[in-house]
């Protein structure tokens, strides 16, 4: 990105002026170094979705943005219902409330080492990964509507887990709103075998250790220490959400002209919150959040089952499960009055700071744990939402390092053995279906997640607590 | 005039399909290989079981999109993978034929799984030398 076009407000935050069709102002946070590496599209994306009814603020655009569909990938936006705003299939994407979650194990790196390749084994066996795996799991009609719209709340009282785990998940592990009945049959069907697996492309269960920590204070709150063994499962809605989308995206951009919405690029699709079909999508993807909600906690379940064999002294509990697709009614500050707003996160996560009241305790002591994912063998980070995100995106961070060679290169770069080969003699561990997926997914695909981090650290978008290197990764 | 064909393209994270034929029936069975080929070899693809496709559009360019969402459909509802596409369009109107077998995960080695087609790089039009053109851009 040209950053002459940029007017640059601080160290980490560059702003677009509003001009054509732009209601409010563009802001995109980052470094010089990672702004001049972002793609013209994502300035063009940011510029486009300012341009959206109701947006409140200013377009955002975060440390790891990159060209995506129609908003930019970690792009945020809020919409006022009461000023026609908008809510945009577009904006929340494919892979409705694609997330992550992290596990404690009570384990440390010395407990693990001796069980690496067993651990690994047994994952890889319980964990259904990869193109055309199943779970074990089948729902009649009914049991599938009582998924839909309980969530982790319902896998839990399925026996998947237990009440402790929900207080640890975005909305307790039920999202409200859910209306099975704005959920097609297609979408059911692309469900039907595929609860409690893991998905392909970036999705992935690592185990990980923890290499840094870079606030005590904080770290010793979320349960965090070196050389501690964590769990963490990068997944989203599987099928149904991706049908979901893929449904809500082509009738909005077919009905955005009748509202009177003109759409700069067709990706951008949406409708007024309160419309019918504004209303049927964010009954639907509230549907897709409890699917996803209810696929991580499945898979903690498969996980717990996996240890419990190989390392029975092992004590699975959530450090957190964040959704980095989604969009959510919240209250927040504009113009000195509070409202409530639908925030866009497309590829960001939400980060409230210390004392949000959707916090439990003792997280509202300090804020609320940011899960940013790696790539097999980099690391993931943990972080801390801030207070000051609040004003400066709508308490929203940043979800992981973005990809710096495409598919077709990777491969072109990599084989799958030979990346396999290179992290086993690092220490890691990898399982995978698909050896040409290894090598789509290799970690020098990725951008340097350090340099996405620390920007998002001294831009006060959240603080970093951990850093984690993976010990073992199934990749689906 | 050009041989049928498909290639991919760039796009970020995920796959552009591009599709190129002497209609524009032809150019969307060739994108239709192309996502196959996103997939797995469709040479490993064995013409075992036959599924029939309709869909119906606004515009050539929504029918692309219809067309290969109805295919991820299949794949992803039937656990499907498709070597062969024959593709009839008349007016807003497509009928197509997809055959193929069900993933084998020890023979296909499946790379990625496709979750829609999006209206990114989304294009049907005829090249100035004659030929079809059909691409969009999936989501992986």
């Amino acid at each position: 990105m040209d950053v002459s076009r940029l007017e640059r407000v601080s160290e980490h935050c560059w702003r677009i002026e509003p001009s054509g069709a732009m209601r409010v102002p563009g802001i995109i946070y980052g470094d010089e170094a990672l702004v001049r590496e972002m793609d013209d599209k994502v300035y063009e994306q940011v510029c486009n979705v300012a341009t959206l009814p109701g947006i409140v603020r200013a377009s955002y655009a975060l440390p790891d943005a990159h060209w995506g569909y129609g908003f930019p990938i970690g792009g945020v936006a809020a919409f006022d219902p009461n000023e026609s705003g908008v809510v945009s299939a577009g904006g929340v994407g494919f892979d409705i409330s694609c997330g992550v979650r992290t596990l404690h194990t009570g384990l440390t790196l010395e407990d693990v080492e001796p069980k690496k390749k067993e651990l690994a084994d047994q994952l890889f066996r319980d964990i259904p990964a990869g193109v055309g795996s199943t779970g074990r799991i089948r729902l009649s009609e009914s049991e599938l509507d009582a998924m839909l719209t309980g969530g982790a709340q319902w896998a839990v009282e399925q026996g998947y887990g237990e009440q402790a785990d929900l207080e640890r998940i975005e909305e307790r592990g039920r999202m409200h709103g859910a209306d099975p009945e704005c959920v097609s049959e297609r979408a059911r069907a692309r469900q039907r075998d595929q609860m409690g697996t893991l998905g392909s492309g970036n999705h992935y269960l690592e185990i990980q250790h923890v290499v840094e920590i870079y606030d005590e204070k904080i770290a010793a709150v979320y349960g965090l220490s070196q050389g501690a063994i964590l769990a963490t499962i990068h997944c989203g809605s599987r099928g149904l959400g991706h049908q979901i989308g893929t449904e809500y995206l082509r009738d909005m951009a077919i009905v955005a002209a009748e509202y009177g919405i003109r759409l700069p690029d067709r990706e951008l699709a949406c409708a007024p919150i309160r419309s019918p079909i504004g209303e049927a999508y964010l009954g639907a993807m509230a549907a897709a959040t409890n699917c996803a909600l209810a696929n991580r906690q499945i898979i903690t379940h498969l996980t717990r089952e996996a240890f419990a064999r190989v390392l029975p002294s092992a004590q699975l509990t959530l450090l957190y499960d964040v959704s980095h697709n989604t969009c959510k009614a919240e209250r927040h500050v504009v113009d000195g009055q509070e409202k409530l707003v639908y925030v866009h996160r497309k590829g960001a996560t939400r980060a409230f700071g210390p004392g949000h009241p959707a916090l439990p305790a003792p997280l509202n002591e300090v804020g609320q744990p940011v899960l940013v994912g790696g790539s097999m063998g980099t690391a993931s980070y943990v972080l801390c939402g801030t207070a000051e995100a609040e004003h400066l995106s709508f308490s929203s961070s940043c979800h992981g390092a973005g990809r710096a060679f495409s598919r077709q290169q990777a491969k072109r770069t990599w084989s799958g053995r030979q990346i396999i080969d290179e992290l086993s003699s690092r220490g890691i561990l990898v399982r995978s279906p698909s050896m040409r997926g290894v090598a789509e997914e290799a970690p020098g695909a990725y951008k340097d997640i350090h340099a996405v981090v620390d920007a998002a650290d001294r831009a006060g978008l959240s603080r970093k607590v951990a850093r984690l290197e993976p010990v073992v990764v199934i990749k689906g | 005039m050009s041989r049928a064909r498909y290639e991919h393209f760039s796009h970020g994270a995920d796959i552009g399909l591009r599709g190129i034929g002497v209609s524009p029936a032809e150019a969307f069975e060739q994108a239709a290989l192309a996502l196959t080929a996103a997939i797995t070899d469709p040479q490993d693809v064995a013409l075992q079981e036959s599924t029939e496709i309709r869909c119906a559009a606004p515009d050539l360019e929504l029918l692309l999109v219809d067309f290969l969402n109805a295919v991820i459909y299949e794949m992803s509802a039937h656990g499907m993978l498709f070597s062969r596409y024959r593709v009839e369009i008349d007016g807003d109107r497509l009928h197509a034929v997809a055959q193929g077998e069900r993933v084998d995960v020890a023979k296909h080695a499946p790379i990625v799984e496709v979750k829609g087609a999006t209206f990114t790089c989304l294009q049907v039009a005829q090249q100035p030398e004659g030929s079809w053109l059909a691409q969009c851009v999936v989501d992986v």
